[in-house]
């Protein structure tokens, strides 16, 4: 006699690691499931919610998890089979637990994810391709912000200006070193740029002159406090093009508390109505208005919130970096603050957006289905191999943050890059490289976190900082679910 | 017909790897943030 046995769906879960490739959230009426190795996001109802939990805490085994769920009375046999009938028709479709298919190919050491693939160093000469640069154009500033990472300006260093020379080195530097890509970037930042407007009015001259002899797509941003951002500066950065990133902390108390001028006195009386005409000047294009949260505004949706009220529409704050012993700094026991403010943040901009008032928060602006490539997602930023800061004097560093640490000198835009390998460091990592990245659910929307941000708290590229990385955790969450109830109010 | 669950997105992360990276999106720090690295929310220079 022959027995017919039917294989149930799950069996092929039983070996997976679940929590690392799906993750599931529930706040109020509205639940999901994002499955990590596709993108897809999907909607749950209360007894889906309960079955697919179940079923990762019983390991995959479906049986385990009806039985659990029966014994507990929470849930009829008839809905969880109907539910785990629905999530085997996902798992049939490509569209949950699906599993990593990259992480054995990347894991080994030494292994450059961008090699050949992104970025990161060419194989013949080990020599870097750099497509984007941040030019400090003045380590100066007229702000005197309390949190500053630059130091108020100098970085650690004197109070200088880049000379036009240096940035004609730099942007030379660019155009040979990004070899074949034709998008390349070139960033304005400081301390403040418009210190030494008349450098970037030639560099932005001399930068699109040698975009056409090599035939490069160039996208220049400026980041500015606003103090200068009068009609004139205003009307350089709109004839020419440059998107801009805007320094505004939010409410009036909020930002005179961190951003004073020289003198002691709050800046943003004067900033906010320069911010105001120069974004009614372009036609609301091409901005952001981009605010730092400290551990004295924990309610920072309210600052997102009052900068919408004062007109603006594209909007971004962020967690402030800094020495953890000052009394801004974000602490581990703030978390549960900056979890509501970023559920009070993704309730009220969709209510505000319902209401016919348009507003987009730069890490709710998840694209599921359009984003960056695999490639993309495994090595993050490109800090240190694909994108690079000089400093005044023509230094190079990883990124903006790293300006003025010795110890991460690349080398300058005369010399070139002189460690390679501290290049190839940052090249190599990426999240198969990084402590918990592998295994974590948000690996390919966070990247593995902010390499500045890592070495900062760790001495380590590889090692994630554990603050930092649980606030992006945190944000991504609350960006999920804005999908989530965007989707719930469009049907 | 599915009565307890919905699609809201149907990602297609793992396509990409078949077609690799062509390096040519904006570097994501640079974009609006300037503190951290989302890449989640930056647009494929393909797609464009």
């Amino acid at each position: 006699m022959v027995t017919m046995t039917t294989t149930a769906w799950w069996s092929d879960l039983l070996n997976d690691d679940l929590a690392a490739n799906v993750f599931s959230f529930a706040c109020g009426d509205y639940g999901f499931v994002y499955d990590v190795n596709t993108n897809s996001l999907h909607g749950l109802d209360q007894a889906a919610l309960q079955v697919l939990e179940a079923l990762v805490a019983c390991g995959g085994n479906g049986d385990k998890a009806r039985e659990q769920l029966q014994a507990a009375g929470a849930l009829e046999k008839s809905v969880i089979d109907e539910v785990l009938e629905e999530l085997g028709a996902l798992k049939a479709a490509g569209l949950l637990f699906t599993k990593d298919l990259w992480r054995e190919q990347f894991l080994p050491a030494g292994t450059a994810v961008a090699e050949d693939v992104v970025a990161g160093l060419t194989k013949e000469a080990g020599t870097p391709l750099v497509k984007a640069m941040c030019l400090h154009i003045a380590h100066d500033c007229n702000l005197r912000c309390t949190y500053c990472f630059a130091g108020t300006g100098p970085f650690g260093g004197d109070r200088s200006m880049m000379s036009e020379e240096v940035g004609r080195q730099a942007i030379d530097f660019l155009m040979t070193h990004s070899q074949g890509r034709r998008h390349v970037e070139i960033d304005f930042f400081g301390g403040e740029p418009l210190m030494n407007l008349d450098v970037v009015r030639a560099l932005v001259r001399y930068a699109k002159e040698k975009a056409r002899e090599y035939n490069k797509i160039l996208k220049l941003t400026l980041t500015t406090n606003g103090v200068l951002l009068d009609e004139e500066a205003g009307r350089f950065l709109n004839e020419e093009g440059l998107s801009v990133v805007l320094s505004l902390d939010g409410r009036r108390e909020v930002h005179d508390r961190m951003r004073p001028y020289v003198d002691g006195t709050g800046s943003y009386n004067e900033v906010l109505p320069n911010l105001q005409a120069f974004v009614e000047s372009r036609g609301h294009r091409d901005y952001y208005v981009r605010g730092t949260f400290t551990r004295e505004n924990l309610d920072f949706a309210a600052d997102v919130l009052h900068m919408h009220d004062c007109g603006f529409r594209e909007l971004s704050v962020e967690p402030v970096v800094g020495d953890p012993g000052e009394d801004y700094a974000l602490r581990e026991e703030d978390l549960a603050a900056m979890d509501k403010a970023y559920r009070q943040l993704a309730e009220e901009i969709l209510a505000r957006r319902a209401a016919g008032q348009p507003m987009r928060f730069f890490h709710f602006e998840l694209d599921l289905a359009h984003g960056p490539c695999l490639a993309k997602r495994l090595s993050g930023c490109g800090a240190g191999s694909e994108y690079m800061a000089v400093a005044p004097n023509g230094d190079l560093y990883p990124c903006h943050q790293f300006v003025g640490q010795e110890a991460y000198r690349l080398g300058s835009v005369t010399e070139g890059v002189q460690r390679p390998a501290l290049s190839r460091q940052f090249a190599e990592a990426h999240i198969y490289h990084k402590q918990d990245c592998p295994t974590c659910w948000a690996r390919f929307l966070c990247s593995g976190g902010c390499h500045a941000n890592n070495a900062g708290a760790n001495g380590d590229l590889l090692i994630p900082a554990r603050g930092s990385c649980a606030l992006a955790k945190m944000r991504l969450k609350w960006a999920l679910y804005a999908k989530v109830l965007e989707g719930a109010t469009e049907r | 017909m599915a009565q307890h669950i919905v699609t809201l997105q149907k990602g297609a992360l793992q396509a990409t790897a078949q077609t690799g990276g062509c390096g040519e999106c904006q570097t994501s720090c640079q974009s609006a943030c300037k503190t951290s690295c989302t890449v989640g929310n930056q647009v494929c220079q393909k797609s464009e």
